[in-house]
Order: C-alpha cells, then structure tokens, then sequence
C-alpha cells in the first residue's frame, strides 16, 4: 500500500529542498553584500524547512532511513517538488518574482497546516510561516521595486512573468496523495488556495505594473514526478557527493 | 564606467540594536540600502543573524550630527574639576545608615 | 600652523601611545589613513572573495546538514566584508571605489583565495588552516588601535568561532570514514599547508608594511611571530587528525619550545600575490560579473525610492 502521508511530506520536502538549492547558487553573486546576505538567510529558512519535512518524512516512511537519504538517493521520477521551483535562476528578476509567486502560495498553504490534523505538520509549518512572512515580504517588495524601478528592470520583470506564469498553475492540482491527506484532514484542499493567491498576487502586480498574462494552459507533472529537464542537472549537482561515495559519514 | 562614478550609490545608514527589553539601542555598525524600508530589513539580515536583537532603528548617516573632536578640551574637560557631583566625595560617618 | 600640525601628530601619538584608539574624526597623519584604509580594505576584500572558493561547494554538499553549516559560514564571511567596508568608510573612503580597486587588480586580497577547491575535504582544510590562520591575525586585530577596525574585529572573531571548528569537524569525520575519505583529508592538508603559511605574508625582514604596522599598534605582533604560533598550535591537531604535514623538515626545538618548519615557496607567493595563482583571473572576473549583473538592480531600486519620495510629496501637497 502506498503512504499517501510520506508522499505529501516528500513533496513539501522536496519544494523546500530544490529552491533552496537554487537560492544557494546565488550565495556569493548577488547585486551586493547586503542582499547576497538577505538571500543566504531565507536559503537558510528554507533549507531548515526541508529538513523539517524530510525528518518527518523518515519518520513516518518507517525504513530507518535518515534526511540524507530522502535528499541524495531518490532519482527524478521520485522528486515532488514544483516544477516552478526547479527554474533557473535567471536574473534578480526571475529570482525575485519565482519567490513572490511561491511564498505568496506557500504562506497559504502552510498557514491552513498550522491548523492541520497532523500535529507534527502542524508544528513545522507554525514555526515556517513567521519565515515565510518575511520572505514574502522581501521578495514582493522586490518584484515593486524592479516592476515600478526603470525601464530595464520593467522589462526584466516582464520577461521573467513569461518565463514562469505557465508553472503557477500546478500549484493548485490535486495529486492523488494529496486527496487522501484533505480526507484526513492533514491537508488543505489546494485548488482552494487558487483565489485569495490571485488576489494577492494581483494586488502587489497592480503595484508593479504587471498584468496577469492571458495564458490558459499550464504545465503541470512535476508534483507526481514528472520534471522539466532541470532537475535532472539539479540532481547531478546535489547528489554527487554521496553517490560517488556511498555509505560514508559526513 | 568606472564603479565610482555612479552617483546612484545606494545611501549608507548606521544601524542601532536594542538586544533585550530595558536596554537602549547600541550602534552596531553601517549599510547600504535603497530606502528605510530596506534599510531595517537588510539591518535585520545583516545584524541580527544570531539573535542580537528584538528591535532596530536606522538613520541615514548623513543626518547623524555629531560633536566636533577638535573641541574635545572645551567640550568635556570642563567636567572634570566638579568631583562634587559624584556621592564619592562626600564623607558619611561610619555610624549613619542608608545615605 | 606648522605648529598645530605638530600639535595635532603630538596628541595622536599620545593616544597610540597610551593604547588608546583613533577614532573617525579624529585628525591623523595621512600615512596612518592610507595604511588603515589599504589594510581594512585588504581585508574586506579577502572576506569577499573568500565566499567563491568554498561557494564552490554549496550546491555539492554532501548532506543537509553540513551545507547548512557552510551557507551559514560564507554568509558570514559576506557579513565580514560588510563590516569592515564599512569601517574603512568611516575613514573617508568610498566602497564603490574599493571594490573597483579590487576589480581592476589594483588592490590586493588574501592570496590563498586564488587555490582552487578540488574536494569536499577542502571545504575542511579551508575551515580548519584557513580560519585558523585568519583567527590568529583577527584575535590580534581585535586590539588595533583604529576604533572602528577594532570593533569590526571583536564581532567578526565572535562569529567566526565556529568556522574553525565546522573544518575541523568535517577533517575529523573524514579522518575516521573510509579509506578513500581519509586520502581526500591528506589530499587537502598537503595543497592549503604551504597556503596557509604564507597567508601570514612575507617574512618580516622582507615585508614593506610590517615595521610601521607594529609601530603604530595597527598589528600587534609581527608575520614570523604569528607563522610560529600558527605552526605550535596546528601540528598537534593534525596528529589527533592522523594526517600527515607536508614538511619533513618540521620537528619539535627543545631549546626554542616551537617548531622548527619549512618556509613555504616565496617565489609562488609573489607570483600569486601579482595575480599569477590558479584561480586569480577566474575570482576577479566572478566578482566583477556579480557586480556589472547587479547594476541594473541597484539602480532600479534607487529609482523606486525617488519614486517613492516623489509620490509621498505629492500626496502630502495634495
């Protein structure tokens, strides 16, 4: 039988442990000191918040596995993350507005975990909304600054909403792990999610003079293992160590 | 260009940390940062990484206005010949209590 | 006015003298400035471009743990930089001209960030030699006599505590793994050793600033002097390690009670230090991308605040 619990946890896991990875790259690059700072913090929140998940994951996996294991030994087909996540980094702007359009659904979904069956989830997502407040604001005031900033920053803005919009719409997909968990009450129903962060994500475009593109169609596949090519080079990356050199001590 | 010859630096701000409740807000250092807003929020990533503090201020440094060192003597030694203003200069006898 | 100039060199040299610090505004001769503001800018550089080496190493890092540990380590390292730029500002230089010196190799950094990462274990020699060496100048530092470089000092060697011991740590967990793991730990100890030696700088009959430095308690102790104590300190650690350093000339001198070590290879040092290392062009030209990339993002958020002022003054005269 599958354990609908573990792949939900897997899947949050791996949405924090991918952008995560990808906010590290800019660790030593970005526009100046006290941003590559900034950024280096919230990495930090979100890294922290895949171990959460990835611990509890184990826990309730029950093979004695450990974190590491959930992060370095599962291949592609087994990764659960958005596919939005997964994104190059780009510039600042599609850095920045990658982590406006998560944080805004991510401070949804886990404010609806804090109130959640599921004690445990309950418990990391209380201490991972006051993080993801933060960066929620950080990254919307920085997609108004770059959208309300000057011409080139305008149209770095706009350039990046083409590349990313058509990954929003997987957010708010049922996958099949997911319906379980709404029965138990573990988790919120995401398509439930979809309006309030419309409006919020209009409310601080209409400060940034964006628009909502018009697109209908969405890609989707990468909560139930179906990635873009990404996260194959993701992978190649963050395993190396421990497949090269398995069972070892770090 | 040359870096320097951009006019559009980013201002520089001193940043003040208050570490707990009861005590005053201590000068931590300086940062660069486009307006206020970011200012207290590059202050917090930047000073408070590990729980130094439970509140900020920031003020554009060039508003800071500070005493000339060059008047050192005229401003501050004139305290020093009035002892009479610290209680070690009054003798109490031994024999009086709580004073 | 000769005369006050006099005056004025008199009262510096009094408060030198007496141990006490310079502080901001207070007059100072030019030479002192231009040392102060060349060193801590040094400095600040090194920090900087310090995170490229190990940043080198996030992404690969071989559990969730230790690249927590090592975000963690070069954010501070960036944080470093932040100080100490700031505290070479308040002596009236500009940031944005710092780092041009620094882009344009006219200003120097730490040597040792121009050796490149080849394994995790670096990331551990790095924390261990590296940090160790950087903490014994630091601890010196923390007593400079420049006010601001003083108490950038004091907080950047509270935070760096734990640098050294996260290399350490990853040394140890090596040292005690596989076979292959403990090879990647010699591997490491035999390329950053001689490195590390020469991040001390020259020997102090051949170095320019030293004598000056020490004169005027911006060190308090000179290179040679700190090199020994590296050394006394570093040996014993990489017995309990069971790594072995690349020295066979290295042994304990009953007579003296430090050891007796091999100079690392100074003609290397001059040829790193005149940007002829392994990574020197590739870590200029990494710092200069980061900046020329985020131009454009400074500038558009100056641009908003004007914005902003704009519109809150619009508001308030409507």
């Amino acid at each position: 039988m599958k354990n609908f619990k573990t792949e939900y946890l897997l899947h949050l896991a791996d949405n924090a442990l991918i952008l995560s990875h990808r906010l590290g790259e800019w660790c030593g690059h970005a526009p100046i000191l006290e941003q590559d700072i900034a950024l280096t913090n919230i990495t930090l929140d979100i890294l922290g918040q895949a171990r959460y998940f990835y611990q509890y994951a184990a826990k309730s996996d029950n093979k004695g596995k450990s974190e590491d294991y959930y992060a370095f030994f599962r291949n592609e087909r087994d990764f659960k993350n958005l596919l939005i996540l997964e994104q190059p980094n780009g510039d600042w702007a599609q850095t920045m507005l990658r982590q406006f359009l998560y944080d805004n659904y991510c401070l949804l979904l886990y404010q609806s975990l804090t109130e959640c069956s599921d004690n445990q989830i309950a418990a990391i997502a209380s201490k991972a909304v006051k993080e993801v407040k933060y960066h929620y604001k950080f990254s919307s005031e920085w997609v108004m600054r770059l959208g309300d900033g000057t011409e080139e920053s305008k149209k770095r803005l706009e350039n990046a909403l083409e590349n990313l919009w058509i990954y929003t719409g997987e957010m708010f997909e049922i996958t099949p792990y997911e319906t379980e968990m709404i029965k138990l009450g573990i988790a919120p129903d995401p398509s439930k999610l979809k309006h309030k962060w419309l409006e919020n994500t209009q409310n601080i475009f209409k400060l940034s003079n964006l628009s909502i593109p018009k697109t209908e169609w969405f890609q989707k596949g990468g909560k139930t293992g179906y990635h873009t090519e990404n996260l194959g080079k993701i992978l190649t990356d963050l395993q190396y160590m421990q497949r090269s050199y398995p069972n070892c001590n770090w | 260009m040359k870096h320097s010859e951009n006019k559009k630096n980013w201002p520089l701000w001193e940043v003040f940390v208050r570490s707990k409740r009861g005590l005053g807000h201590k000068h931590v250092g300086s940062l660069r940062a486009s307006d206020a807003q970011m200012a207290v929020e590059n202050a917090r990533d930047v000073y408070t990484r590990r729980q130094e503090g439970i509140s900020i201020w920031v003020v554009e440094s060039k508003n800071i206005i500070a005493s000339d060192p060059g008047q050192i003597d005229s401003l501050f030694d004139p305290a020093s010949d009035k002892p009479y203003r610290h209680p070690t200069f009054y003798d109490v006898p031994n024999e009086v209590k709580n004073i | 006015m000769k005369n006050m100039e006099k005056d004025k060199e008199d009262i510096f040299n009094l408060i030198i003298e007496k141990d006490d610090k310079i502080e901001p505004k207070d007059w100072m001769p030019e030479k002192y400035r231009h040392t102060m503001i060349r060193q801590i800018s040094q400095h600040a550089h090194s920090e900087v471009v310090g995170m490229l080496p190990e940043g080198n190493w996030i992404t690969r890092a071989p559990s969730l743990r230790r690249k927590a540990a090592l975000l963690a380590k070069i954010q501070d390292e960036a944080g470093h930089g932040l100080y100490l730029y700031s505290a070479a500002e308040t002596l009236g230089a500009d940031r944005e001209e710092l780092i041009e010196e620094l882009h344009t190799g006219k200003a120097k950094y730490s040597s040792i960030f121009n050796y490149p990462t080849l394994s995790w274990a670096d990331i551990g020699a790095i924390g261990w030699l590296v940090d160790g060496a950087a903490i014994m100048n630091q601890v010196m530092l923390c007593r400079t006599s420049y006010g601001p470089y003083s108490r950038a000092m004091v907080r950047i060697c509270k935070e760096e505590s734990f640098h050294q011991r996260q290399g350490f740590d990853i040394l140890l967990t090596l040292c005690r793994g596989t076979i292959e793991q403990k090879e990647m730990a010699q591997d490491a100890l035999n390329r950053w050793w001689y490195p590390s030696l020469m991040m001390f700088g020259p020997k102090d009959k051949d170095s320019v600033h030293s004598a000056y430095s020490v004169q005027m308690k911006i060190k308090r102790l000179s290179n040679d002097e700190l090199r020994q104590r590296f050394v006394d300190t570093t040996v014993p650690q990489a017995e309990y390690l069971g790594i072995k350093i690349p020295d066979k000339n290295l042994k304990f001198n009953e007579k003296t009670g430090h050891y007796d070590f091999s100079e690392p290879d100074w003609n290397e040092f001059y040829s790193v230090i005149n940007g002829n290392g392994p990574c020197n062009r590739d870590r200029i030209k990494v710092r200069n991308q980061a900046y020329e990339n985020g131009k454009w993002v400074r500038d558009a958020a100056t641009a908003y605040a004007e914005k902003q002022i704009l519109k809150k003054i619009k508001n308030e005269t409507l």
